[in-house]
């Protein structure tokens, strides 16, 4: 069920001009996550996790089935609120503002902070549309610009080569693979400055795979990301940093190399070498 | 396993599949009948009148002057009417249903709903004539008629008598009517959204009205548009609240408080009275051309659909 949300976008509200990248600033997008406790109704699913996210970094979150890796990211853009029976305590700070805050502006919360799930999730619209989805929800621009943003966000999920002829074809005519990239472009066109993606690569073939690593490898100059995956090898190619979560408790985080060869907790070894999970 | 049919599944096979084409041709014979029996029963209409038929406002049995085009604007008016109002009606009462509503709210309305769509038509009619017309003379109408008095073309839609009998009302019984049809089509259609793709577009920054209006409708377009053409087909045909509510006046008025009649509310309420061989006979072909209006705007539902099937964003 989606709940009623009190922030709404304004028709009248005057134009606002596009994204302004964000490679100038100093490095944004840290995550600070403090004790963060999650319920589903009256089912608690996460304790006290605590967790420093870097900016432009890509942080991986590893762990066996279950273990609440998907809804932990699901709080940093409060998506779960579509759900009335779901309701976290703590705080997620981003860039030092809790983002947990009654106060905080979930349209824009979720302009900074863009979402990739595991299902390739194209809107039934035309690959152009879907790019510029977010741009035409959250700016007004003309055509031209709007047009060149598309562009750019496809260039930058590495599918504009393969879609140029397609812009107005549907999105749901894609591959699997382009579809995946479809979707990151469309999170991309708004200049996010966080890209939280949970289990990206796991509906996709392994072209499609090497792809999406290949550009969050390259997205992290400009942005975090923050990636749960099933694959260890994956977390190992393309994170610098690790979490591992066993039943709702971060049981070690660390520098992703330190991690995979030299955990500390027992429970990590484990599962690193695939004792169970 | 062989590879080989065995006999058993082979005459299976043909005894199913013999019995699926014959059924199939027993429907495609069953139209064709209806249809050469409609023509054969209205033939003495049709060769008298010619194409005139379909739009000459005369009806008069005494002289023998007969056309459909009175019916046909009461069916097209009333239709329309009923879409408009109850088409977008059910959008908001399905995304109510799916989207806002507590599941505790949202189980017995749907029943609620669904019970609605269980009433005979008949009760919709009486209660239509005895409760709702009064009240639509008394309230509605005026209140329209202020409202669109001075607007040169609209005033001419709502001016007159309020008499609370007529296409507005005979309209609205239908749009009531209709919308349990449409309302349970289109939560079923937006109940199949996945979940993942309406969380995606929250997540983009979408508020719930505009994951509903650019996802969930633009996702279910197909069964939309099938549930639109369920109410379309429910309203063209239906006879009894109508025929209570609409006057039942052989005439075309500006006004949509004037009274008029349907193709079914005048068959419905003349065939009895119709002695005369011609006039009977016009009854039948203003049946015929009921039959292929409905026919004309199935094949037009279809051709919609594969329109949408093939454009941009095939839905699923
Ligand atoms: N909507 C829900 N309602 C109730 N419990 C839920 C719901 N979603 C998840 N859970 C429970 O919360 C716990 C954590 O689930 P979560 O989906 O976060 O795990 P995960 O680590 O992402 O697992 P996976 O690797 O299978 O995706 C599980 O025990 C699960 O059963
Ligand atoms: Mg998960």
């Amino acid at each position: 069920m989606i709940a009623i949300e009190t922030t709404s976008q304004a028709e009248s509200a005057p134009p606002r001009p596009g994204p302004q990248p964000v490679e100038s600033s100093p490095a944004r997008g840290a995550i600070a996550v403090r004790n963060l406790d999650f319920f589903y109704g009256e089912h608690q699913v996460l304790f006290g996790n605590g967790l420093d996210i870097a900016p432009r970094k890509v942080t991986a979150i590893i762990g066996p089935s279950g273990c609440g890796k998907s809804t932990h990211i699901r709080v940093y853009n409060r998506i779960y609120e579509l759900y009335r029976d779901q309701r976290c305590t703590g705080e997620v700070l981003l860039d030092g503002q809790n983002l947990l805050a009654p106060t905080v502006d979930l349209i824009e919360l979720r302009r900074r902070i863009g979402m990739i799930f595991q299902t390739p999730t194209p809107f039934p619209m035309s690959v152009f549309d879907n790019v510029a989805y977010g741009l035409r929800l959250h700016y007004t621009m003309p055509r031209s610009e709007l047009a060149d943003r598309v562009k750019t966000a496809l260039e930058d999920a590495a599918l504009w080569d393969e879609v140029r002829d397609k812009l107005h074809h549907s999105g749901i005519e894609l591959s699997g693979g382009q579809q995946q990239r479809l979707c990151i472009a469309r999170a991309l066109a708004v200049e996010p400055e966080v890209l939280l993606m949970d289990e990206p690569t796991s509906a996709v073939d392994p072209v499609g795979t090497a792809k999406i690593e290949e550009l969050v490898r390259r997205l992290k100059e400009r942005l975090t990301i923050v990636i749960v995956t099933h694959n260890m090898q994956q977390a190992a190619r393309i994170s610098d940093f690790t979490a591992f979560f066993l039943d709702g408790r971060i049981v070690e985080f660390g520098d992703t190399t330190e991690l995979f060869t030299n955990p500390v907790d027992r429970k990590t070894e484990d599962y690193i070498t695939g004792r169970f999970g | 396993m062989s590879l080989e049919n065995t006999s058993r599944r082979n005459t299976g096979d043909v005894l199913f599949h013999g019995a699926a084409v014959l059924a199939a041709a027993l429907v495609l014979l069953l139209i064709a009948g209806i249809f050469t029996d409609l023509v054969r029963h209205s033939w003495l209409s049709i060769t008298t009148f010619g194409p005139r038929f379909l739009w000459s406002g005369a009806w008069n049995p005494v002289t023998g002057e007969f056309g459909a085009a009175s019916s046909l604007y009461g069916t097209f008016a009333t239709t329309i009417i009923a879409l408009v109002v109850a088409v977008p009606l059910s959008l908001l009462i399905a995304l109510f249903l799916v989207e806002i509503a507590h599941p505790r709210l949202a189980g017995p309305v749907s029943g609620a709903i669904e019970i609605l769509a269980a009433i005979p038509s008949i009760i919709y009619g009486m209660w239509g004539l005895f409760v709702f017309a009064p009240y639509l003379a008394d309230h509605v109408q005026p209140a329209l008629e202020a409202l669109f008095g001075g607007i040169p073309w609209a005033g001419a839609l709502f001016s007159g008598p309020p008499m609370g009998i007529g296409i507005l009302p005979a309209g609205l019984i239908l749009a009531l009517m209709v919308l349990p049809f449409t309302t349970a089509v289109m939560r079923d259609v937006f109940g199949l959204v996945p979940r993942v793709l309406k969380e995606s577009a929250a997540g983009m920054g979408s508020t719930t009205w505009e994951v509903f209006r650019n996802v969930m409708i633009p996702y279910g377009r197909k069964g939309l548009v099938g549930g639109i053409f369920l109410g379309l087909s429910r309203a063209i045909g239906e006879t009894m609240a109508v025929t209570f509510v609409i006057g039942n006046d052989h005439r075309i008025a500006a006004s949509l408080f004037a009274s008029g009649n349907t193709i079914a509310s005048t068959l419905a309420n003349e065939f009895t009275e119709a002695s005369d061989p011609l006039y009977l006979s016009a009854l039948v072909e203003l049946g015929l051309v009921l039959f292929v209006v409905t026919f004309l705007f199935q094949v037009a539902g279809h051709l919609w659909l594969r329109r949408l099937r093939g454009g941009a964003g095939g839905g699923r």
